[in-house]
């Protein structure tokens, strides 16, 4: 059995509206960059773990494993394809942690990936609803947003958030995406203009949602002996926990707390031997602008009803106290679905790397990256070190 | 797509058109969306049929203003969670009343409608929508 995971190289591919590139190529293309920069040979590699939500409906592909073995001429190696909607990323990089460290495999790429743009705006949003509970939700009306403007819309009357400090959450993540070059919005957005926006979803607004987006990020993970192999700086994850919640919103006793999310990154954090404070940056999954506020509250950066008032402190912009969504978050570095979890993990790497640049957090140690399926059915979470 | 199929609302229709969901006898818990195993009692739970009163208070809602096709014309429609007087909560429309004067707590009760057309020569979905008691009665 492996003592440590290491993540020894990270690449994504350019997020945004790919036209010109099919789901292959961009898929190829993250796992390219994260092989060249592990510096590692495809013989090497013995096993691709790859997450994607819904490449059947959105482009009329399945099973990707063999695709991405096949793509990466890596011939024969075995490939696991796993699907947790929104959290599909964040499960094909726990795959791989539990396979190496399992001592099944050393060395594996893990890929994520999502190609949106190949169907109709109104086709993306009924594949999106899927993540949902379909047959009781979805069926009735409810699309994504709509599930979470029912959080939204509990949350400011039972805490005061307002709709600015939604707003700010957007404006926060899109000034952190002018730093990151694969990022799909590289640029700031005006308060006003968020707050001028008009409604999906009453309360949320178009620009509090992410986007649609094709894209792919990779890894290269492989057990800490082979570490030092490849790199001389590798990162390490310190923990790696998974949790489930209903599948329907309207199951949960309390809508505006995500209990999988909650007991995931306890679990993590009691496993790293962390507390919240260690933790120097944090990739947190804000597909809406209230999912961010709810998730700050749940991993316990601020008491239950306080992440708006988080977002009005600055405690959590760039160079706050603890810095979230320094890549941009999926607000604007982009939301393609199967890839986010993974392109989490390939920001806080090169943040603890030190290899962020302009949107480098000085001193990085730890950081945490929570991804999450549906209305936070799935919680994934990882703690990466160094 | 797969969702879209006839069987798939047809054998639902006991719970869309009737509001038929489950009660444990064991615990006395009421479920609605009906469950095949109650979470809290699991085997040891006795699962049997209850048909709701169709009555509740809306727990949180939203105008949705950009839906994916099936629902296109119909908005803006309002979507809601509904607290049904039993105690479980479900989603669904809120219809006969102005998008605007839509409120948290707001009494409501079940009526039927319909839901969705699945496209040119597909079906159409009948089933629950809740409106408020106090149009129904005239008083709040």
């Amino acid at each position: 059995m492996s003592d440590r995971v290491a993540i020894v190289g990270v690449g994504m591919s350019k997020f945004g509206e790919l036209w010109e590139k099919s789901l292959r190529e961009i898929t190829l293309e993250a796992g390219m960059y994260a092989i060249f920069d592990a510096d590692v040979q495809g013989k090497e590699i013995d096993a691709i773990s790859i997450g994607n939500m819904s490449a059947g409906r959105f482009t009329g592909q399945e099973h990707l494993g063999a695709l991405a073995v096949d793509m990466g001429g890596l011939g024969n190696i075995p490939a696991y394809s796993v699907e947790a909607a929104c959290a599909s990323g964040g499960a094909a990089v726990r795959q791989a942690y539990m396979s190496i460290k399992s001592g099944e495999h050393d060395v594996m790429l893990v890929l994520g990936c999502e190609k949106m743009s190949d169907v109709s705006q109104s086709e993306a949003m009924d594949t999106i609803s899927v993540a949902s509970d379909m047959d009781w939700e979805g069926m009735f009306g409810a699309t994504f947003p709509a599930l979470y403007a029912f959080i939204a819309r509990r949350h400011m009357m039972e805490y005061g958030t307002t709709d600015e400090q939604m707003g700010k959450v957007a404006v926060k993540n899109h000034y952190n995406a002018q730093f990151n070059p694969w990022a799909q919005f590289q640029r700031a957005l005006p308060l006003k203009v968020v707050m001028n926006s008009g409604m999906l979803a009453d309360p949320i607004r178009v620009l509090h949602s992410s986007p649609i987006t094709d894209g792919a990020a990779g890894l290269v993970m492989c057990s800490e002996e082979r570490a030092k192999e490849f790199t001389d700086n590798p990162v390490f994850v310190d923990a790696s926990t998974q949790a489930t919640a209903s599948l329907a919103l309207h199951d949960r006793k309390d809508i505006c707390t995500m209990d999988s999310v909650v007991l995931s990154s306890r679990r993590a954090l009691e496993r790293a031997n962390l507390s919240i404070e260690d933790i120097d940056v944090f990739e947190l999954h804000d597909s809406f602008t209230i999912s961010e506020i709810v998730l700050t509250e749940d991993v316990g950066l601020a008491k239950k009803g306080e992440g708006g008032k988080l977002v009005d402190e600055g405690i959590t912009e760039l160079k706050g106290e603890f810095p979230v969504n320094t890549s941009g978050g999926l607000k604007a570095r982009g939301h393609p679905i199967g890839a986010t979890g993974v392109a989490q993990i390939v920001e806080l790497a090169l943040q603890l790397r030190g290899d962020a640049e302009k949107r480098q957090v000085e001193g990085a140690e730890k950081a945490m990256a929570v991804n999450i399926g549906g209305t936070g059915a799935t919680s994934i979470v990882h703690i990466l070190g160094r | 797509m797969a969702e879209k199929g006839v069987a798939q609302v047809w054998r639902r229709f006991d719970s869309i058109y009737n509001l038929i969901g489950t009660h444990c006898s064991n615990c006395g818990t009421y479920y609605f969306p009906p469950r095949l195993v109650c979470p809290k009692c699991r085997r040891k739970g006795k699962l049997e049929e209850y048909k709701y009163k169709g009555l509740g208070k809306i727990h949180t809602f939203s105008i949705v203003r950009q839906a994916p096709e099936n629902f296109k014309r119909q908005v803006p429609y309002v979507v809601a969670q509904v607290q049904l007087d039993e105690g479980p909560r479900l989603t669904a429309q809120i219809v006969n009343i102005d998008p605007e004067d839509v409120k948290i707590g707001m009494r409501v009760r079940v009526c039927f409608r319909k839901i969705t057309e699945y496209g040119e020569g597909g079906i159409i979905v009948y089933g629950y929508k809740f409106e408020p008691t106090m149009i129904v009665t005239g008083h709040e």
